[in-house]
Formats: structure tokens, sequence, C-alpha cells
């Protein structure tokens, strides 16, 4: 392989973008994705706020993106990316489980969220065995059943309302008296007969048997009075976790692991980009997704050019 | 499609998986799932290069409904290992090749 001017780390919106951006640009570049490419988009069903499509479906705009970035010359990779590591010559070194090394001056970390688990007993050992994150993967498995959905945040009910079509009942388990999801998703859902809302309470844990999932064990939050609900799945919604932890230097992060950059999208380690659901900003979008991503290349050809031409030492 | 995977449905399962002596791994996969068309490829690396330890077959999940409640998949991509017909182990999800190497090694090796 011919020397790398530029790794980035994981094939969602902004990573496929930035791949576009690095061919257009005729960068040597390569993007290191773990799954299919989508990231994200993969796992939801339609996308309606993307300008120039009203509607499309989550995984026909990741295919989308992905031959875009293909045009352009992307040469994408299955790689389930372990670590990045600064090199004492100012470069970087990305490794790889399948025990490949990759070495560039520059890198985008494009590597998004993890769902954020509930954390009690049961939950790990449920894991798709009625326990899920990821609403269009495993609805389909819970025709005519009855599910629990947990969280108060737009995917939350926005995600109980899609498992309706599945599911004979969802019970929407919240651990306040309100939701935070906008009013437009709160009321669709509020008015769907599917639906009962269960506030106040949180999960204490999940239990059944071998074969799976059979009762969520909850407590009031306000009068710690215990009750189950039987259910053969449960869904939870409560939030992403950045994948920042992919750097294994010291990099700049808010208190939750969301990655600081300047206004190119670097990182307070020169040479290392980060773009996407990864890094700290106001609302997290497939748009702003490919805006901070369209940044980041831009700002890597720059920071390459002042790299050759001795501006940066 | 490589030849050295098996394609089973409802109707072949019983002879194809719970009959069959040795290691046989199911993977239940579906047209419309992302992780399913990512471990595909891994998949069928693994059959090549395990051939004669594990016998790999694929179940579609939309086409073949019975298997997958029997088995209660509720999220695919689901691994099953069957060993001498009965159900060992199990692996949800996308999952890295070494991964499953160690998995099989670990049937296998007793399977000898
Ligand atoms: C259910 C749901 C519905 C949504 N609906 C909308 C919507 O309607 N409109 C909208 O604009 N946005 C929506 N979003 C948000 C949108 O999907 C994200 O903002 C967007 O996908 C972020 O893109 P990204 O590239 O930063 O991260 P991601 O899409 O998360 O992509 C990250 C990629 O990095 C890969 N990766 C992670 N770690 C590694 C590793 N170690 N090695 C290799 N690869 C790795 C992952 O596999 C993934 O492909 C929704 C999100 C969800 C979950």
């Amino acid at each position: 392989m011919s020397k790398l001017d530029l790794i980035i780390v994981g094939g969602g919106p902004a990573g496929l973008c930035a791949a576009m951006y690095a061919g257009r640009g005729m960068l040597n570049a390569v993007l290191l994705e773990r799954g299919i490419p989508g990231g994200e988009l993969l796992n939801t069903e339609k996308i309606e706020d993307y300008p120039g499509f009203e509607s499309i479906l989550g995984q026909d705009l990741a295919a989308r993106m992905t031959e875009h970035a293909k045009k352009f010359g992307a040469d994408i990779r299955m790689e389930n990316v372990e670590g990045i590591w600064k090199q004492p010559d100012g470069g970087f070194k990305v490794t790889t489980s399948n025990g490949e090394t990759y070495h560039a001056p520059t890198v985008i970390i494009t590597a998004g969220g993890t769902p954020t688990k509930l954390g009690v007993s049961g939950e790990a050992e449920y894991a798709g065995k009625g326990v899920s994150y990821c609403a269009v993967c495993d609805g389909a498995f819970f025709k005519g059943e009855t599910i629990a959905v947990i969280g108060g945040g737009d995917a939350a009910v926005e995600e109980a309302d899609y498992l309706t079509r599945y599911a004979a009942k969802v019970y929407l388990i919240h651990r306040r008296h309100e939701f935070r999801a906008s009013k437009v998703v709160q009321e669709r859902a509020l008015s769907n007969p599917k639906i009962e809302v269960i506030w106040n309470k949180k999960v204490l844990d999940l239990t059944g048997e071998v074969i799976g999932l059979k009762t969520v064990n909850l407590e009031d939050t306000v009068t710690g009075e215990r009750s189950a609900l039987s259910v053969t799945g449960c869904f939870v919604f409560i939030g992403f976790t950045p994948n920042s932890g992919l750097v294994r230097d010291h990099v700049a992060h808010d208190a939750t692991g969301y990655l600081v950059t300047d206004d190119r999208m670097m990182t307070s380690i020169p040479g290392l980009f980060a773009a996407g659901d990864l890094r700290v900003q106001l609302t997290r979008q497939v748009t702003t997704a490919v805006g901070d991503a369209t940044t980041a290349a831009i700002a890597v050809e720059k920071y390459l050019t002042d790299l050759k031409t001795g501006v940066r030492a | 499609m490589s030849a050295m995977i098996n394609h089973v449905t409802d109707d072949s399962f019983a002879a194809a998986v719970e009959q069959a002596t040795g290691l046989v791994l199911v993977d239940f996969w579906a047209e419309w799932c992302g992780p399913c068309r990512a471990i595909a490829p891994i998949l069928e690396d693994l059959a090549k290069s395990n051939e004669g330890r594990v016998q790999i077959a694929k179940l579609d999940v939309d086409a073949n409904q019975r298997t997958g409640m029997r088995f209660n998949v509720r999220s695919i991509p689901t691994l099953l290992f069957f060993k001498d017909g009965k159900l060992v182990d199990s692996v949800i999800g996308l999952t890295q090749k070494t991964a499953l190497q160690e998995r099989i090694n670990k049937h296998a090796a007793h399977a000898a």
C-alpha cells in the first residue's frame, strides 16, 4: 500500500462524506468500518429531514452515500478499529482486530456512539433474547407480543410508536413524570391505543429463562414501591455514549466523553480531526454529521499542505 | 455464494442440523439486515478455513419463521452452534472473525 494521507475511522454519514471529499481532493485515504457502511442510518426507518429527500429509507440513503463515496475512489475496508495512537513523528497509528496496522499523518474519527445501557442485572444476559437497542432491527421479532420501551426522549417515544406496528402492546416506561421528547412526537405516541405510559418507574432488573426475557422488574422513583411487568421484549433508548475511547492518548472531551474540536474540526491533538455524533455539539443529525465531515476533510487537505510546505512543523 | 455454505429451511432443518453429527453453525439472517450482510463474508471465510471441522448453514428468517420462533431468535444475525444435533452455544450480533474462530475451536475440539 502506498503511503496514506488520511485514515477515516467509522463509515456512517460523517465518515462516508469525509471519504467522498478526500477522494475528490485526490487524497490517498482509507475508510475503516467494522460493519456495513451507513452507521445509524441502518438503524433508522425513514429520514425525513435531509434536504433534497422528503422521505428516504435510512438504508437507501446509506447505500447512496456509500456509492457516492466509492465513485470518487473511496477505499472502504471492513476493519474493527481497536485504537488510534499518536506517533513520535506527529502522525498516527491505527490498529485493528484483524491485526492490521495503518499509518498516516492525519485521522478523522467518525465513530459515532453506542447506545447507553441500563446497567442492570439481566441486561447482558438477555441481549438479543428480548433486550434490544434498535427497533428497526429487531421489532419484527415481536409480532403480537407485549413489550416494554425504556426512556423519555425523542428516540424512546418515537420508537415506541414504531414498535406498535408489530407488538400488540407497548409499555413506555419513564423514570420521570414528563417526557423530554418534542410535542409532535409525544402527541402521536400518547394517542396510540397500543401504548400505555408508565411514569416514575425505573428498571431494577430483567429476569427470564434460558430461552429469553420474561419480566421487567420496576421500582417507583417517588414511592419506592416495586412492581413487575410480563414482557418478551425490552427496548432501551436512554441515550448514546460516544465511541471516543478509541483515541488512546489524552484528547480534550466534555464530561460525557464527546470530543471537543476547533472550528476546523481539529481535536486537541494536531492532525486528529473529529466529525459527526461523537463531537461536542448542540444537535446530532445526518445534516450536521455531513457538515462536520466536509469541514474536516477540507481542513485535512489544508493541514497536509501546511505540513509539506513547512508552515506546520 | 460459497458452495461450502448450506442453505437450510424450516423443512430441512431437522435433517440438516438436528440429525447431523459434528459441529454445525447456523446463521439466522434476513435480506434487510445490515449486520447480516457484514457477517456473511466472515462466515464464508470461516467455512473455507475450517472445512471438515464445522458445517456452516444459513436460514432466512423471513422465509422460515417457524425455526426462528422455536429457538426464540429475537435479533439477527443470531448464530447457533449445534453439536451432534444439540444446541450448545449462541452468538448474537456482528462479531469479529477471531472471536468466532475461538468459539469454533472450543466446540470442535470437544467433537474430536
Ligand atoms: C433510531 C434513530 C433515528 C434517527 N433519525 C434521524 C433522522 O430522522 N434524521 C437525522 O438527521 N438523524 C437521525 N438520527 C441521527 C443520525 O442517524 C446520526 O446523527 C448520524 O448517523 C451520525 O452520523 P455519524 O457518521 O457521526 O455516526 P454513526 O452513524 O453512528 O456512524 C458511526 C460508524 O462508525 C462505525 N464504528 C464505530 N466504532 C468503530 C470501530 N471501532 N471500528 C470501525 N468502525 C467503527 C460504526 O459501525 C458506524 O458505522 C437517528 C438516529 C437513530 C439512532
